[in-house]
């Protein structure tokens, strides 16, 4: 009998190249830029796609293995937490209003990017990058539906969950995540490549992850948790992507280097003004805290973001236009964000709150150049007239900056007791804008930002009411109008978090005396 | 010289892929941040799958680190034996 | 410069005036940071400028305690960022108000909470 012969097993580079581009072909049935309509147009020039170098050689039959890996301990936590009522086990029921924000602000958004690497994923020549996509929207279809997962046990307790898709297309706070991500998956191929993978996945994603996992953990939210760990390593196949593709881009031709310059600077601001929200989630929203933002700040992008532009120095990027400006934002975004919340937290789907004194000392501690001097002096009136049974609810729309769609709260480089404006005449109208950064985004694409739905104007042209509604019927309250279309429940899901039904309960179920119950 | 990095979940896992590390990388160092162990390297740091089925006693696939991993930093050069991180600055 | 696309590319601006029941004011009280933002409001272009201070701004600005001193006559206001000078007896379109203006006003010896602009 002769012995079997063993084939000689591919290496995974071979194997990955084999089962991705050695699959691929160039089309002769139809030309080529007709079968791929969209990857020229940006003006990127790309002269050899087989230099594209894929950093994880994940072939399909791997992924399919660790993420199914993956997803059996995910649910399996989930489950446990839920048949062990795990949400008694958070720190105190003020934390679920983070999770709140989450659910209606950041889940949505891992579905726009599904669909924004699918249709990616469809439209480069290169094989490399278009596997890569693909892997990548199913990922973030995959985030949507563990996120929703996680957090749905939360729903079932807890107010303000219950609608988080509708409120995302509707609701004035959410528009910023929504405006967010409808730009970028609006623009070509390469730009949403750049947005996404390289700003928000690389350069980014440890402020969005870090905060709100380690926030998670620390004040006993295993359920959040689980997920952060489950996504992860998700996320840094897309770090990677996100490199891998600056640096091609950059390699292909030398032209493309003041297109990618210029998607990086408007993407890094936009992408920091969107974590606006979270910055407030971190020094505000958690009753245990685990370190400020401005710490966040420090370690995940100035020191990251060093090493990385060091490197990509060669290429002849530099970092971004905002880059000073943002870091200068770190002393104050956070408060800026905290308190037009606590000032709008009547039309808001989750509840707001004065911080404790521990929770201001922690705050003057962290944060020593700006805190008492700038921001401590509202927390203290507003808590002298809420004592008074005054709480403040300011009842008028604010002004809005037309590209991050964030209230006008954000001030001057250098006076922060200064509100920033800035202003762009086109076509006869007059926009408005918080900063240089946000100005110059404007004026390089007036006609796509004119085209914002910014939540005060609509609301004032009559589109936020239900079908059906007259504004001019007796006894007509607008304000009361607009939250019935946002869905909100009034007196459930908004006010003060102080007398709320979420405060109630949690107290109840733990056995606990409501804190500042009045007598 | 700027620093590499690689994160994982702290767990049972993740501990031989640590040692590995650290052993294969004289200048690594471990911290432990909540739930996490982080190596930072300056320059660049390998995993090598020898070094990983040494400690765990059964073969490894390099891949399985997917399930554990939290986060990186540096360009990334993989095959069946090893992975590694590095930055050209 | 302009949006890169295949195709031409113009859509109709959503916030033109016309679709609006009154031109849309922007205006903000600086040094009073309490309020997070400037506001938003559509103020028929035949209100008094006069009327801001005693009619309209109470029920957004009353909250704060300067408000009941502010002298209407010694307030500075800018316009798009410049000095401005404006008729209170006049009404907002007679002033040379127009959709999605900007104005602010300063209120010398009133800034915020024990001077803090808050």
């Amino acid at each position: 009998m002769d012995t079997p012969v063993l084939k000689k097993k591919l290496g995974l580079k071979e194997r990955y190249a084999a089962m991705t581009r050695g699959l691929a072909w160039d089309t002769t049935y139809q030309p080529m830029d007709k079968v791929f309509p969209y990857d020229k147009y940006e003006g990127i020039k790309i002269h050899d796609w087989d230099k594209w170098e894929d950093p994880f050689r994940l072939t399909m039959d791997a992924y399919w293995k660790y993420q199914g890996e993956k997803e059996k301990k995910l649910y399996a936590v989930i489950e446990a937490f839920s048949q062990n009522n795990g949400q008694l086990g958070v720190t105190d029921a003020r934390y679920i209003n983070a999770l709140k924000i989450f659910l209606t602000g950041v889940t949505p958004l891992e579905y726009y990017a599904y669909r924004g690497f699918a249709h990616a994923g469809r439209q480069f020549t290169g094989a490399g990058a278009r596997v890569a996509c693909q892997m990548q929207s199913i990922d973030e279809l995959r985030h949507y539906q563990t996120e929703t997962h996680a957090l749905s046990h939360y729903n079932k307790y807890f107010n303000g969950m219950h609608s988080a898709k509708h409120m995302f297309d509707r609701v004035w706070y959410l528009s910023v995540p929504k405006s967010f991500f409808e730009d970028a998956y609006t623009g070509g191929p390469f730009e949403f490549l750049t947005a996404v993978s390289f700003s928000f996945e690389y350069v980014l994603t440890n402020l969005l992850f870090v905060p709100f996992m380690s926030g998670a953990a620390h004040n006993g939210d295993m359920s959040t948790v689980t997920f952060g760990f489950s996504a992860q390593s998700d996320e840094s196949r897309h770090m990677t992507l996100g490199i891998e593709c600056i640096k091609f881009l950059l390699e292909q031709d030398p032209d493309n280097l003041p297109i990618v310059q210029g998607w990086i600077d408007k993407w890094f601001w936009r992408g920091y003004r969107l974590l606006s929200i979270v910055a407030m989630m971190q020094d505000y929203m958690l009753p245990k805290r685990v370190m400020s933002w401005r710490e966040s700040w420090e370690m995940y992008v100035e020191e990251n973001g060093e090493s990385l532009f060091k490197d990509l120095a060669r290429y002849g990027i530099r970092k971004p236009k905002g880059w000073i400006q943002a870091c200068e934002g770190k002393d104050h975004i956070s408060h800026q964000t905290f308190a037009v919340f606590y000032n709008y937290g009547a039309a808001a789907a989750l509840h707001t709150w004065l911080p404790k004194e521990e929770e201001m000392a922690w705050l003057s501690e962290k944060y020593p150049e700006t805190f008492d001097q700038i921001y401590k002096p509202r927390w203290d009136y507003w808590r002298e007239q809420a004592e008074k049974g005054n709480r403040f609810y300011q009842k008028t729309l604010p002004m809005l900056c037309q590209t991050c769609q964030i209230p006008m709260i954000f001030t001057e480089p250098g006076d922060a007791t200064k509100i920033a404006y800035r202003e762009s005449d086109y076509l006869g109208n007059k926009y408005h804008c918080c900063s240089d950064h946000c100005k110059e985004i404007f004026d390089n694409e007036p006609e796509k930002y004119v085209q914002a739905w910014l939540p005060p104007q609509q609301v004032y042209q009559g589109n936020c009411f239900k079908e059906g509604v007259d504004p001019s019927a007796e006894g007509f309250d607008p304000l009361l109008a607009v939250l019935d279309y946002y869905n909100l429940k009034v007196g459930r899901d908004n006010f003060d978090f102080d007398g709320s039904e979420d405060q109630k309960n949690f107290a109840a179920w733990r056995g606990d005396s409501v804190e500042g119950a009045k007598k | 010289m700027s620093n590499v990095f690689i994160a994982f979940q702290d767990n049972e896992d993740s501990r031989p892929i640590i040692e590995a590390i650290l052993a294969d990388n004289a200048a690594a160092q471990a911290t432990y941040p909540t739930g996490l162990v982080k190596i930072d390297a300056p320059g660049s740091l390998v995993i090598r799958r020898e070094t990983i089925e040494e400690l765990v006693g059964r073969s490894f696939d390099l891949q399985q680190i997917h399930v554990n991993l939290v986060t990186l930093s540096g360009h990334i050069d993989e095959d069946d034996d090893q992975l590694s991180l590095s930055w050209n600055n | 410069m302009s949006v890169v696309s295949l195709k031409p590319y113009n859509f109709p601006a959503k916030d033109v005036r016309e679709n609006f029941p009154a031109p849309l004011l922007f205006i903000g009280w600086d040094d009073h940071l309490m309020f997070g933002a400037p506001i938003a409001l559509p103020l028929p272009p035949d209100t008094p400028f006069g009327a801001l201070g005693t009619a309209v701004l109470p029920g957004t600005y009353g909250y704060h305690p300067d408000f009941a001193k502010i002298n209407w006559d010694t307030v500075e206001w800018t316009k798009s960022g410049q000095p401005w000078k404006p008729d209170p007896a006049k009404t907002l379109a007679e002033n040379g108000l127009k959709h999605q203006d900007l104005i602010r006003f300063r209120t010398p010896g009133l800034s915020g909470l024990n001077g803090s602009c808050n």
